[in-house]
């Protein structure tokens, strides 16, 4: 993590652009301290001891470098191709998550702000969160939507255990668009003492670019670690996209690489074509959302649309701006995985590998598993797998019939 | 710069040596006409000019109060066309006070920038308040508006510094809004002295009318602001009476009410 400079790419320019996606669209009350997140970071990119301590806890607390596993049951179901996971579940937390929080939480200190709150949809950004304030001693609101409350139950009590105080957002779709909404609203009262940790690569600039670097360091260990278990660069580079930030950690080493194919993975709910999805890059439109231009779900009227995903981390309307320009420029693709086809990916990497994914990122797994088809025995393709699937178990076992007693939703 | 149906309005306030009083409600809150009738009861119990609300689904600058109201307008069905109807009837029954949207910056951008602006006048509005659209992005806008004679009110908060206050005046027309709390929309008990360093700071960077907006819900206190303020901002007060009515009609009357208590404020000496 010692190399927080671009590769190559010359994105986001110096308001936060990324073509025509980013940007900073915020209010007047919140200028001064985005500009000071700004600087702050600029700051500590430029400060040898920031990347040192920043090494040291990825190192020594998360667990990294984190392991490349090779599937060989589980890529047998997927056309013969050669399947690889980045294994970001066996982080500490159990997610990519901390790797941006750690940085953050590093950079709060720096600011001299005492009091960090952040959103929260399937649970793992607020646990890393709450993970990182009990670590360096800060006060911790999580804001997280009250159905997602219900469906991540285990993670509402991680936090909790932490020392953070979670707070059911009751609003709109109670979901992580809302609980976006009301992070923003404490954080234009408490701006003084407090710093928005925001979760994924959306939100005003610099957080799109910021989150990024924070997380390329996905990318920069597995595109080594394949070169070294394989001889060569993987075909294909897969993750699921909700914010997109594991996607955007794992794929931005490898945009420079254009044999590479880039493949994000959203979460498609009922089917792309249905009225209950979460697929913004598939069918949203450019518009202004959390503070970024980029693709939203949104009516004629600039109304943001309900999204709908049994996965709490995927199931949001937006989706950073980085992605949207990586589709717009044709050097990523994305695409609509439903529900039930991430559920069954779910059943399967747990029962040829003995591997529990989280629903977001089983939704990578179905999008790997469909890929491996189309490209057969000699591809090699490297999958985000971005989280570990405890937290699901209450869904899963709902889903599948798994308590005695009960038959499952499908 | 060239007087608008805004400049002339907070210039006749002043030359009564008194601040203007300014009244937010959002459109189609209850009914599209029923908003119409309680904007109507703004202007007729006293304010000089109104801010209608474009109610949006994600309201993340404001409180409980007018997200509420948000919520039910949109469920209502309330669209950008229902919009532009109440600000044509509202100016065309009140043809000296300026009507102004207040909006977030995704639906016009969706609507079409120029478009927006071209409908926005040909209704009769005198401009647009757009508080999460700050003036590095705000070019676009600017232009349509100019091209179309209307005023863009921008925001400035305790936490602009000086020179950030600098540049979002010189960008700006009409008067600039005080957001004099930090914090969402909604009442507040007390006026804070935050506002009167905030108008003081900003009235160093400009020659337009500061007006304050910070939670203000009856006459004290719309005097206490009156007194060092060129106007006076109220929303969530009104919103909240039509909240609280029995029916639409004892809210609209409760609106005309408040308004006129608010405007024996501005003008207390």
């Amino acid at each position: 993590m010692s190399e927080l400079n671009l590769p190559g790419t010359q994105v986001p320019d110096s308001r936060g652009y990324f073509g025509a996606y980013g940007g900073r669209f915020i209010p007047e009350a919140l200028v001064a301290a985005v500009e000071q997140v700004a600087e702050e970071y600029e700051k500590a990119k430029a400060d040898p001891a920031f990347a040192a301590e920043l090494d040291a806890l990825l190192k020594d607390y998360t667990g990294r470098p984190s392991p490349l596993t090779d599937v060989h049951r589980f890529s047998a179901e997927a056309g013969g191709a050669r399947v690889l996971l980045k294994r970001e579940d066996l982080n500490h937390t159990g997610s990519h998550k901390i790797n941006n929080v750690l940085g953050q939480a590093l950079l709060t200190r720096r600011m001299g702000k005492t009091r960090i709150i952040a959103e929260t949809g399937a649970g793992q950004h607020g646990v890393a969160t709450a993970t990182a304030c009990a670590l360096f001693g800060f006060d911790c609101t999580i804001y997280m939507g009250e159905v997602d409350t219900q469906r991540q139950a285990l993670n509402v009590a991680r936090m909790r255990m932490l020392g953070a105080e979670v707070i059911p957002v009751k609003s709109g779709s109670r979901t992580l668009k809302d609980a976006i909404n009301e992070a923003f609203r404490d954080w234009v009262a408490n701006v003084d003492s407090t710093h928005y940790l925001f979760g994924t690569v959306a939100g005003p600039h610099p957080f799109p670019m910021m989150v990024r670097d924070f997380h390329r360091v996905i990318g920069i260990e597995a595109r080594q670690q394949v070169l070294d278990r394989t001889g060569r660069l993987p075909d294909a580079v897969v993750a699921c996209v909700g914010g997109g930030s594991n996607a955007m950690g794992i794929f931005h080493e490898f945009i420079p690489d254009a044999g590479v194919r880039l493949i994000g993975c959203e979460a498609a709910g009922d089917g792309a074509d249905t009225p209950k999805h979460a697929a913004t890059l598939t069918k949203g439109d450019p518009g202004v959302l959390h503070g970024s231009r980029t693709y939203v779900l949104q009516d004629e009227d600039g109304q943001t649309i309900e999204s709908h995903s049994i996965s709490a981390g995927l199931d949001y309307p937006g989706v950073g701006p980085e992605h949207a320009w990586l589709k717009d420029t044709g050097r990523a693709e994305y695409r609509p995985v439903t529900d039930r086809a991430a559920m069954e990916a779910l059943r399967l990497l747990s029962r040829t590998e003995g591997i529990i994914p989280a629903i977001e990122s089983a939704h990578a797994l179905a999008g790997a598993l469909e890929l491996g088809r189309e490209l057969g025995p000699e591809a090699t393709i490297l999958v985000s797998l971005s989280g570990r699937g405890d937290k699901d178990m209450h869904t899963a076992a709902e889903y599948f019939g798994l308590y005695d007693d009960a038959e499952g939703t499908n | 710069m060239a007087d608008t149906k805004l400049t002339t309005a907070l210039a006749a306030a002043k030359a009564e040596g008194r601040a203007a009083l300014i009244g937010y409600l959002p459109a189609g809150f209850p009914t599209v006409d029923g908003g119409i009738a309680a904007i109507n009861a703004l202007i007729e119990g006293g304010c000089d000019v109104v801010e209608v609300g474009l109610p949006h689904s994600d309201p993340v600058l404001d409180g409980a109060v007018i997200q509420t109201a948000d919520d039910i307008a949109l469920r209502g069905g309330v669209k950008i066309k229902d919009v532009l109807r109440t600000v044509a009837e509202v100016a065309a029954a009140h043809p000296a006070v300026p009507v102004l949207v207040m909006t977030y910056w995704n639906p016009v951008d969706r609507y079409g920038v120029a478009r927006f602006a071209a409908d926005l006048a040909a209704a009769g509005g005198a401009g647009c308040i757009l508080p999460d659209l700050p003036v590095e992005e705000a070019a676009e806008w600017r232009k349509a508006a100019g091209e179309h004679g209307l005023d863009t009110v921008f925001v400035v908060a305790p936490s602009s510094k000086d020179a950030r206050l600098a540049e979002v005046t010189a960008a700006g027309s009409g008067f600039v809004y005080a957001a004099a709390v930090m914090g969402v929309t909604g009442t507040r008990s007390a006026v804070g002295n935050l506002a009167e360093d905030l108008v003081a700071r900003t009235r160093a960077t400009t020659a337009l009318p500061v007006c304050v907006g910070l939670g203000v819900s009856n006459a004290d206190q719309a005097a206490e602001v009156a007194a060092f303020a060129d106007g006076v901002i109220v929303g969530s007060a009104f919103v909240k009476r039509l909240l609280d009515a029995a029916d639409p009609e004892a809210g609209t009357a409760a609106v005309r009410a408040l308004a006129a208590d608010l405007a024996t404020g501005v003008r207390r000496k």
